[in-house]
């Protein structure tokens, strides 16, 4: 993880900027112009940046783990990375004559000092990690036990609620209003489930959600009264389904534990992962990444989750189109995907190459079959090969979820076509432009209501929708 | 076909029908609850369970639809991808450029990647690349926006953006602007729904003759403007003739624009049409028609202005002057038939009507007459002729405005003079000169200007400059700044318009090596003023009585030489991006 780094991407790098204007400004400051003494040694990389005052900023970047940069700089932003790493970065990555950016010199002290306290924690870190000192396994067993019992009860409490509105009548949904689900769902998260939480607050929105709504609602209650049916009897289910319903229900899993298990049984993936899409979605004051790879060699496809909270950017940044050779552990509960990364094995490369893909039945015989592993299952990440856009009659609308059918289908060169659902009319647009009427090969979740596309790859080249 | 409905998670192919009646009664009763309806299962619980079935084993068997109604592939583009630094560069471009609708002049922060755009087209236009297909909508949003930049976005875009522009409303305007014949004829099938063709004869073009016809007669009015002007590009007899069908029932307002559409370029056989003009109904549409038929060469009333003109101006005959003398002597009425040929009889405010008619007859006789008429002279010789009785300002500015709308160089040259000459309000006229000069003789002059008069009136001297500035000129531009910066009282924003000028057209190369002058020297101006604050410090410090005493603070923002620092920096800047930007664009791809 060490030595040199290979010179980043600016596309890698403006990927780290936390919104427009950060990407903007630090664009501005991507000229050499207002820096001085801006240099590099290994994974280091530091500069002064020429401010509105007197005295120059000083910012610093550690990229010795890849896909988490650090970042230190002293001007007064609550951004980050704030303007000045994102311009200090841009610098480098453009710098390919090194004339901008000087290599090798020592760090200036107050460069060393942050860059060497980052290491020694960084260290530190690992060092627990591995040499965990051996937990009081009774209490935390007692407290697991605890918590169980806890979201034993929100759920049955959530199971009498759900079948109690439709003896009532789902009409009556219509007029319960926010303020009945926003109370059910902060008793879920009294109650330590979250992901019940999460649930309760997406069917609050569903009456007002247009024409149609009364299934949509039916559909998500009977899921929900599902999953609370299941949590009692967890114990009883398959491993795998039994890890489902945990993380669907919101049971925490450890990530260190859960890479510390795998690497002790021998059994973390490892190959070359291709990045196939980062996508940040908001949800409830948290910032939701979503990251998916696939594996060069074998072909699996898997899915990392980071957050940020408030107005931070969540720290794991994989650009789409890179590609890293890594340990991956498998979170259990196969239906999601879900991953993380347990080590690295080198830089993180730009990747050339097209993923393989599969076509449209393939695709959606996949989601059924995963479905067994997972009845939650709303779509699954899918590579596409060979499939056309064809635009809507109707135009299309901004909105996911109120948004009626735009018309947009995707056929693939079998003559099978699905409903296109894009987050916004400009991805329509852009995957059309992509295309150009021909087939093109792209990613995204494929389910029920159609597929909804995160990239596409054009020339070669992986363009985020 | 569960896929093809919005909300059909539960019905699915297999079972069909049965399958979505099953699944309406469920969510019918699950609506109406228990009391109303005997809900099956027996139970809401019960229900549920049955709902969640239904759904999982509905998701588990979806199978897709019948692929319909896709369009036609676009035409291939065969121009190479743009190097991969340039399509980053455009994706800049993109979002920090494109968007704004306005032109930006100086800004103070940063290279100005804005106003760098339209160079970069240019650029890439002429290197041939095309660019990154997924890009397409946003350019064409920005063409949509920049009506400045729309031909040149067009081009770059090409039979892809064609493609797109008839799936989408929105970007209709782009096929009515499509630069004729190089996209359009490259994407051949490429327009889903039209056979499109470039020929102007067979069945193609006489569907094309048809849908100009019916664009004409139905359309809105900008279209009809755009469907005259581009006939007219292509058949300037056709386009005359197509005005002329429906000349007596456009309203007044639209007559005016549409004979201001044939300004452009006009023919012999137009000049019926515009004679019939002169006595139309409305006034400004026969004082256009006027002015046309006065730029039309050899045109019946350029002959008739010509020898008005040549009665009131003439040399001297009665000897009162030592050397050859014009004589000036107005029209002494404005009779029915000059008002025919568009002369206005009532003077603006403050003008003497005889001086009034005098210049609107000069300006609109033909130049080319005055050389028969005044003893064979050539311009030169006629604009060197003294005046008599102070008659030389108005007639000078009538011949200047003959020579714009009749676009005489030559006459433009003998009138612009030497650039170091001392003539009042030279710089206004002397831009609209300038603009009909060859482009070397342009710079030349422009040259001279600044070096004999520095940079203040030299902005629209230099925006007719073509790109990039030769030597000569740029030293002359940065001798200005210099000037300017070693006089007292100037600040750079007293100069924006020419450092904006400067930006996009100074010769990076030459730029630089200027700016490794300029900008020590700001720097020492700094310095200077530094010593000089330091120096106040003191001197007042004594009075005071007291060493100690602390620096006056300074009244915000930066010093004089500090501006003059920073703009230079950022020229500098910006000139740097300028550079980089051009290698990136003619770097050949490596394939």
């Amino acid at each position: 993880m060490t030595g040199e780094q290979v010179r980043w991407s600016a596309e890698q790098v403006l990927g780290l900027a936390p919104d427009a204007a950060s990407r903007k400004a630090g664009i501005k400051l991507s000229a050499p112009g207002p820096w001085s003494g801006a240099a590099r040694r290994g994974d280091s990389l530091w500069g002064l940046c020429k401010g509105s005052g007197s005295k120059p900023y000083m910012t610093a970047v550690d990229l010795a783990d890849t896909a988490v940069p650090g970042y230190k700089c002293s001007c007064p932003s609550r951004k980050f990375p704030c303007k000045h790493a994102l311009g200090l970065l841009l610098l480098w990555a453009q710098d390919s004559a090194g004339t901008a950016v000087v290599s090798g010199p020592e760090p200036p002290e107050w460069a060393e000092k942050w860059l060497a306290g980052r290491r020694q924690r960084a260290e530190a870190g690992a060092a627990s990690g591995a040499g965990a000192p051996p937990v009081d396994e009774k209490a935390a067993r007692k407290r697991a036990e605890r918590r169980s019992q806890r979201i034993a009860d929100g759920a049955s409490e959530l199971e009498r609620r759900l079948g109690d509105l439709v003896d009532g009548g789902l009409a009556g949904a219509e007029r319960l209003g926010y303020a009945a689900w926003n109370d059910m769902a902060a008793r879920m998260v009294d109650a330590q489930a979250p992901g019940l939480a999460a649930r309760v607050r997406e069917l609050a929105a569903i009456p007002s959600s247009g024409p149609g709504w009364p299934s949509r609602m039916l559909t998500e209650c009977a899921l929900l009264h599902l999953l609370v049916r299941a949590y009692p009897r967890v114990d009883e289910l398959p491993d795998s389904l039994a890890a489902t319903v945990r993380s669907r229900v919101g049971v925490p899993v450890d990530s260190a534990a859960l890479i510390a298990e795998h690497s002790g049984a021998g059994t973390l993936v490892r190959d070359h992962w291709l990045v196939l899409a980062m996508k940040d979605t908001q949800e409830e004051r948290l910032t939701v990444r979503r990251i998916w790879l696939r594996g060069r060699r074998e072909g699996r496809t898997a899915m990392l989750l980071s957050f940020g909270a408030a107005q931070r950017t969540p720290e794991l940044a994989l650009p789409p189109g890179s590609e890293f050779d890594a340990d991956l552990a498998i979170y259990p509960g196969g239906g999601q995907l879900r991953a993380t990364i347990a080590t690295h094995h080198g830089p993180l490369a730009s990747s050339g190459a097209t993923p393989p893909g599969t076509t449209l039945a393939a695709a959606l015989a996949e989601y059924g079959g995963a479905l067994a592993e997972d009845p939650w299952l709303s779509s699954r990440p899918v590579v596409l090969a060979a499939v056309t856009p064809i635009p809507g009659e109707r135009g299309a609308t901004d909105d996911p979820v109120t948004a009626g059918d735009t018309g947009w289908r995707l056929a693939d060169t079998e003559g099978a076509a699905v409903p296109l659902r894009c987050s916004g009319e400009k991805s329509y647009w852009r995957l059309a432009a992509a295309s150009g009427g021909a087939p093109v090969t792209v990613f995204g979740e494929i389910g029920a209501d159609g597929f909804r596309p995160h990239t596409v790859w054009s020339d070669g080249e992986a363009v985020e929708l | 076909m569960t896929c093809a409905a919005p909300t059909g998670d539960a019905d699915s192919a297999t079972d069909g029908g049965t399958a979505t009646a099953e699944w309406d009664e469920l969510v019918g009763a699950a609506l109406l609850g228990r009391e109303r309806r005997a809900l099956p299962g027996g139970s809401g619980p019960a229900l549920l369970v049955l709902a969640a079935v239904r759904t999982v084993r509905g998701r588990a068997g979806l199978t897709p639809a019948a692929a319909t109604g896709a369009p036609e592939p676009a035409g291939a583009d065969p121009r190479p991808p743009l190097p991969r630094a340039a399509a980053l560069r455009l994706t800049h471009l993109v979002r920090y450029a494109l968007r704004s609708t306005a032109a930006r002049g100086w800004n103070t922060t940063g290279g100005d990647l804005a106003a760098l755009a339209p160079e970069w087209l240019e650029i890439a236009n002429e290197q041939g690349y095309r660019p990154p297909p997924w890009q397409i909508p946003e350019l064409l949003d920005a063409a949509r926006h920049r009506t400045d930049l729309r031909a040149a976005v067009l081009t770059f875009a090409g039979p892809r953006g064609l493609w797109l522009a008839a799936l989408r409303p929105e970007w209709r305007f782009a096929l009515r602007a499509a630069p004729a014949g190089t996209a359009t004829a490259a994407s051949g099938s490429g327009q889903p729904g039209s056979k499109g063709s470039d020929g102007s004869d067979g069945p193609d073009g006489a569907d094309r003759a048809e849908r100009q016809r019916r664009l004409w007669e139905e359309g809105l009015f900008a279209e009809r403007v755009g469907a005259l002007t581009a006939l007219r590009a292509a058949d300037p007899e056709a386009g005359r003739e197509l005005l002329v069908s429906t000349w007596s029932q456009e309203r007044a307002e639209d007559r005016l624009m549409f004979l201001d559409a044939l300004r452009e370029e006009l023919y012999p056989g137009d000049e019926p049409f515009l004679e019939a003009a002169l006595t139309d109904r409305g006034r400004t549409v026969r004082a256009t028609a006027a002015e046309l038929l006065s730029v039309l060469p050899g045109s019946a009333l350029a002959g008739r202005m010509a020898v008005r003109a040549g009665a009131c101006v003439a040399l001297d005959r009665t000897g009162a002057y030592s050397t050859d003398t014009l004589v000036v002597e107005p029209p002494p009425e404005c009779d029915a038939a000059m008002t025919r040929d568009g002369v206005v009889a009532k003077p603006p405010q403050g003008r003497g009507e005889r001086s009034w008619w005098l210049t609107q007859v000069v300006e609109a006789a033909s130049l080319g007459r005055w050389s028969a008429h005044l003893g064979g002279r050539t311009p030169e010789e006629i604009v060197a002729l003294p005046v008599a009785d102070d008659w030389r300002d108005d007639l000078h500015a009538a011949w200047s405005r003959a020579a714009v709308h009749q676009r005489d160089a030559a006459w433009a040259r003998a009138l612009l003079g030497p650039p170091d000459a001392p003539v009042a309000e030279a710089a206004d006229r002397a831009a609209t000169l300038l603009s009909l000069m060859p482009p070397a003789d342009r710079t030349a002059w422009a040259t001279g200007f600044i070096s004999a008069k520095g940079l203040t009136d030299a902005y629209r001297v230099l925006a007719d400059c073509p790109t990039p500035w030769p030597p000569p000129l740029a030293k002359a531009v940065m001798g200005g700044f210099h000037a300017a910066l070693r006089r007292g009282a100037s600040h750079p924003n007293h100069y924006s318009g020419v450092l904006g000028l400067a930006q996009q057209h100074l010769d990076p190369a030459v730029g630089r090596a200027l700016l490794s002058v300029l900008i020590p020297e700001a720097d020492r101006a700094v310095e200077v003023e530094a010593e000089a604050a330091e120096k106040a410090r003191r001197e007042a410090a004594a009075a005071a009585g007291d060493a100690s005493q602390p620096a006056p603070r300074r009244g915000g923002g930066p010093t004089r030489g500090e501006q003059w620092a920073a703009a230079f920096r950022q020229l500098a800047d910006t000139l740097e991006l300028r550079e980089v930007m051009r290698a990136e664009l003619e770097t050949r791809p490596a394939r």
